[in-house]
């Protein structure tokens, strides 16, 4: 059991300890990544024919997902029953069985170990004794369920079905995008130099982005001033925040002088990489989802990704990113997509400061464990609301966070 | 091959490098043609036939919104580039055109010092001569994987 006092203030605070602490980190992977939570594995359409597979992680344990030659999905721990090497190498492909390469065991789709070389020995000498049991250290299987194209996992046999998981909050914000079958435009990831915890914080964070994200303000992409508004599930766990495509024409920002409304005079000569075309019908510019505990949809404009948060040791986490557009997208709208994910990713003209305001905080904390973010804005409350000036949803990730750590 | 050709080619690899190494980037736009475009994509994309850009713009008005963008929009802590250019094999396509394929190191330098090999990988010119403009760049990174953000163009 861990012994940490959480500040006095409750919700409003969270001390730095959570981003800086191995043990914490460790308890985390056991606690949240191996517990009662559902982790994103891969979007379905990744695995588009039967014996195909993908490898991915939950929190740091390494994961095959399979579909079987009968067509169902299957997700198990990438760890051979022998000696514990990967069983699969191959970050995707089709196999008819997985086969560790160290002493030749060999897997089926489901991850059930079919078969052990030379179990009886040859001609009587050698083998496992009769009563051997392999099986006893097979690689973890885990529960999977697909959900409008995504597909997640979890070891838990006491989390609720991914549906009531996610619950009626943020399920219709979900099903809002996944609305037809999805198709891969392409992935890479984005490392990094922070805790995982700290990237969540950023996603949940409605606060931020007309702030850091200069682009987004001088553009007039997002403002706090336009219409919008944010969902938080009742546990705090997961949220969607949303703002519409009506154009913001004050000047709330060049009044208080905020260095994201900058100078005058700045404009896209070609603004095509902001040219949205309302596909989805409800007027919506951008909606960021996310599900706890690694978890990301985007839509910005018609960029469309998911983003999975995978946490790499205390200080660093890889942020897997999968653009994709609808399998029924034509020329015009792939083309669009692929302009506007300039917007998004490492060189994102929106996405790049999220890693470098994440890491300042990492390295800022570092003399000071025992002092506490302050996450006030729009007080205490954790919940839904048609304002983002405010940190709910913050404080809605260390609600669920304390709910698993037991802390 | 024509020397003076592979000369000019590599001479324009070179100054594109140095300015992009001192953080001239409001030169790097005038390395393409009106219409000419610039892609970083990676090996694995481009080996499962997937056309996903980590940035793409087309013609010089993007180019120069994507520098306008770095240097009053985007904030990203001081960094420089060493770029280390080699290996350059040239096609002549026409009269007008020559294919240049040609390997690349950037190594990344932050402003306490820090080091690190950002990215290795190829670019796939064509390159319009005898303006020796580039009217397609495609950076092609070895690896799927950027650390932190890749402001600087490539």
């Amino acid at each position: 059991m861990l012994e940490r006092s959480w500040p006095a203030e409750g919700v409003t605070r969270v001390p730095y300890w959570v981003y800086r602490d191995e043990e914490i980190y460790r308890e985390e992977q056991a606690k949240i990544f191996r517990g009662a939570t559902w982790s994103y594995l891969c979007l379905e359409a990744e695995l588009p024919e039967p014996k195909s597979f993908v490898t991915t992680f939950v929190g740091d344990m390494p994961v095959v997902v399979t579909r079987d030659p009968q067509g169902a999905l299957h997700a198990w721990e990438n760890r051979c029953a022998h000696r514990g090497a990967l069983v699969c190498m191959q970050p995707r492909g089709s196999a008819e069985r997985f086969t560790c390469i160290y002493h030749n065991w060999t897997y089926d789709h489901a991850g059930n170990l079919a078969s052990v070389a030379f179990r009886r020995g040859i001609a009587g000498k050698g083998g496992m004794p009769a009563d051997a049991k392999p099986e006893s250290q097979a690689p973890k299987q885990l529960r999977v369920e697909a959900l409008h194209g995504l597909v997640f996992g979890t070891l838990s046999n006491e989390v609720a079905s991914l549906q009531t998981y996610i619950g009626p909050e943020i399920l219709p914000r979900l099903k809002r995008v996944l609305v037809k079958p999805l198709k891969v435009l392409g992935a890479y990831t984005q490392v990094l130099p922070n805790n995982w915890k700290l990237y969540m914080d950023n996603v949940k964070d409605t606060y931020h982005a007309s702030l850091l994200h200069l682009f987004f303000t001088r553009f007039r992409i997002n403002r706090l001033t336009q219409k919008g508004g944010v969902f938080v599930s009742p546990d705090g766990a997961h949220h969607c925040t949303y703002t519409e495509m009506v154009e913001d024409r004050g000047d709330a920002y060049e009044k208080d002088g905020m260095r994201s409304a900058g100078s005058q005079g700045f404009s896209l000569e070609n603004p095509e990489v902001l040219e949205q075309v309302d596909e989805l019908g409800d007027g919506v510019a951008i909606q960021i989802l996310s599900l706890f505990p690694g978890f990301v949809l985007h839509q910005i404009r018609n960029s469309l990704a998911a983003r999975q948060v995978v946490p790499k040791g205390v200080e660093r986490t890889e942020l897997h990113w999968t653009l994709f557009g609808f399998a029924d997208d034509d020329e015009a709208m792939t083309r669009r997509r692929l302009l506007q994910a300039n917007l998004v990713g490492p060189a994102g003209y929106i996405s790049m400061e999220d890693g470098a305001a994440t890491g300042f905080v990492q390295r800022g904390v570092a003399g000071s464990p025992e002092r506490a973010s302050v996450i006030e804005m729009g007080g205490s409350t954790i919940g839904s609301g048609d304002s983002r000036i405010t940190e709910t949803a913050v404080r809605g990730l260390w609600k669920a966070w304390r709910h698993h750590m037991q802390l | 091959m024509e020397l003076e050709l592979q000369v000019a080619v590599e001479q324009l690899h070179a100054r594109y490098a140095h300015a992009l190494d001192a953080g001239r980037l409001e030169e790097w736009p005038d390395f393409f043609t009106g219409d000419g475009r610039y892609r970083i994509a990676t090996a694995e994309n481009e080996e499962r036939g997937l056309p996903l850009p980590v940035l793409y713009a087309e013609g010089r008005a993007m180019l120069r919104d994507r520098v306008a963008s770095l240097r009053h929009a985007n904030i990203y802590e001081p960094q420089r580039y060493r770029h280390i250019v080699s290996s350059i094999l040239l096609e002549r396509v026409d009269t007008r055109i020559v294919r240049s394929s040609a390997n690349f190191l950037v190594i990344r330098i932050m402003q306490d010092g820090a080091t690190l090999l950002f990215a290795s990988g190829r670019y796939i010119d064509r390159i319009v001569v005898p303006d020796m403009k580039y009217e397609e760049r495609i950076v092609i990174c070895d690896s799927r994987r950027f650390d932190t953000l890749l402001a600087i163009p490539l």
